[in-house]
């Protein structure tokens, strides 16, 4: 499977730069030059990425990332956008 | 310790952050307070509230209209009309409210990222095996004094650019400041007015003779195309000084004093490395060494509590990071622990701004002595003795070094 099926996203109103996500996985995360985060690109989870994601959510002390599942519709688009 | 205040009987009418029973342990006073009440009142200070669990500490932590952050640390002295009023307050940006707090805020944070962080690594790498290398040879130390109060101190020192031999100077200030809360107010101001002729000295020298550290970056700093004004970057460089120092030796010091009791913990740790950076929190989540406080900033019912402006508020992390509706297992520490929402950086805006350089220098410091003491266990459990006041962590902790395993 290389399809992505997740995208991750970090608010940015709530996100105060513990910086948990980004220890977890600089890969799906990066830090402004304040230690703000955000989603890499447009958040797409790749397959093997998905537990990192998870544990990301699970330790963000704000509460401020979330993830969801991409519709078919999405996951057609960022197949295409791989491909 | 101090024992100036008369024992407290019940904590959730006359609760007490200095009373002995608290210093000793206070895990079990925030679990039944967290049955009784959970918002537990003293008329100690002029009148203190204490919340233990994480959920109300969250809602004080999130609110910045019902409390203010004028003054962080508990004692008999509330800030007075000569202090600098809200939002500022005396040592921003952890005495300030919004929005003023969120300005000086960002003009801190770019030096607290994880790559000017990584920077210091080296430095306090060479300085855990330095601390190490003079134990060489003994089977017996005090890990609080030799090693772990050492680490904290010179990193802040070589951050703000002071001589690393005034580092003796600044642990005796910060146990006046932290610790000594329930001295009169007059002698306490004394002993702050010691700390603003030093730091106006170091201010003098810098502006003399810039150089790449923190106290220049402050004296060059701006806010909307102005400097600050001196007591600003004074109030500020104190402020780095305290919230840097006691906390991280606090923290180093728990973590060891964990590990000296856990044999299985310790073989995981220095044998799993890749266990490190979960261990790392799980350990801050357990021993979060800090509680802030707030003040009440106007009237208003509390779930309950009837809150008066200028009432203290005890902001207990620690509390909070223990509390069973949050974690799982709270009292348990799993080094693996994978869903770990601590909040012993704080929650919200005031979230702690050194949250990385504390994290390195408790990884380095326990990675280094786990190198060199992979197992080792407390000399005499009852000589361990704990901070008083609102930072937590192992003052005395004499330790037993078992050489080639047992």
């Amino acid at each position: 499977m290389t399809h992505a099926s997740y995208r991750v996203h970090v608010d940015p109103d709530t996100c105060q730069g513990h910086n948990r996500c980004y220890s977890v996985s600089p890969d799906l995360f990066e830090l402004d030059d304040l230690g703000m985060s955000s989603e890499v690109g447009t958040g797409l989870v790749r397959a093997g990425m998905a537990r990192l994601a998870r544990l990301a959510v699970a330790n963000c002390p704000e509460h401020a990332i979330s993830l969801t599942e991409l519709t078919e519709a999405e996951l057609t688009e960022a197949a295409e956008v791989q491909s | 310790m101090s024992n100036r205040h008369p024992p407290v009987g019940d904590f959730a009418t006359d609760f007490d952050h200095t009373d002995p029973a608290w210093v000793a342990d206070p895990y079990p006073i925030w679990d039944d307070l967290r049955q009784r009440c959970p918002v537990a009142h003293s008329d100690r200070y002029g009148g203190a509230w204490l919340p233990v669990t994480h959920d109300l500490v969250s809602q004080v932590a999130y609110d910045h209209e019902h409390f203010t952050s004028r003054s962080v640390v508990v004692s008999e002295q509330r800030p007075g009309p000569d202090d600098l009023p809200a939002p500022i307050g005396l040592s921003p940006p952890i005495t300030s409210d919004p929005p003023y707090h969120s300005i000086v805020r960002r003009m801190l944070l770019p030096a607290f990222t994880p790559k000017p962080i990584a920077a210091l690594e080296p430095f306090t790498r060479e300085l855990c095996r330095d601390l190490l290398a003079a134990t060489d040879g003994r089977t017996s130390f005090d890990a609080a004094v030799e090693y772990a109060q050492h680490i904290p101190v010179r990193v802040i020192v070589r951050f703000l650019g002071f001589r690393q031999e005034d580092a003796d100077m600044f642990r005796s200030i910060i146990r006046l400041v932290l610790e000594e809360v329930d001295l009169p107010a007059d002698e306490r101001e004394e002993r702050f007015a010691e700390v603003d002729t030093y730091m106006n000295a170091q201010i003098e020298d810098h502006i003399a003779h810039p150089r790449d550290d923190l106290t220049s970056f402050l004296i060059e700093a701006e806010i909307d195309g102005r400097k600050l004004p001196v007591e600003q970057v004074r109030g500020t460089m104190i402020l780095l000084m305290i919230a840097g120092i006691d906390t991280t030796w606090s923290s180093i010091g728990a973590s060891l004093w964990h590990l000296a009791q856990h044999p299985e913990d310790r073989r995981r740790l220095a044998t799993e490395p890749a266990l490190m950076d979960t261990a790392v929190e799980e350990l801050l989540r357990a021993y979060a060494p800090v509680t802030m406080a707030r003040l009440v900033a106007k009237d208003f019912d509390f779930h309950g509590h009837p809150f008066k402006e200028g009432d203290w508020l005890l902001l207990p992390f620690p509390a909070a990071n223990r509390d069973p509706a949050a974690f799982e297992n709270p009292g348990l520490v799993q080094l693996d622990r994978a869903r770990n929402r601590h909040a012993a950086f704080g929650l919200g805006r005031h979230r702690c701004l050194g949250s990385n350089l504390a994290r390195m220098e408790l990884r380095v410091a326990l990675e280094e002595w786990l190198a060199r003491y992979p197992d080792f266990e407390l000399a005499h459990p009852a000589a361990v003795t704990w901070s008083a006041g609102q930072v937590r962590g192992p003052r005395t902790l004499p330790l037993t070094i078992h050489r080639n395993g047992r």
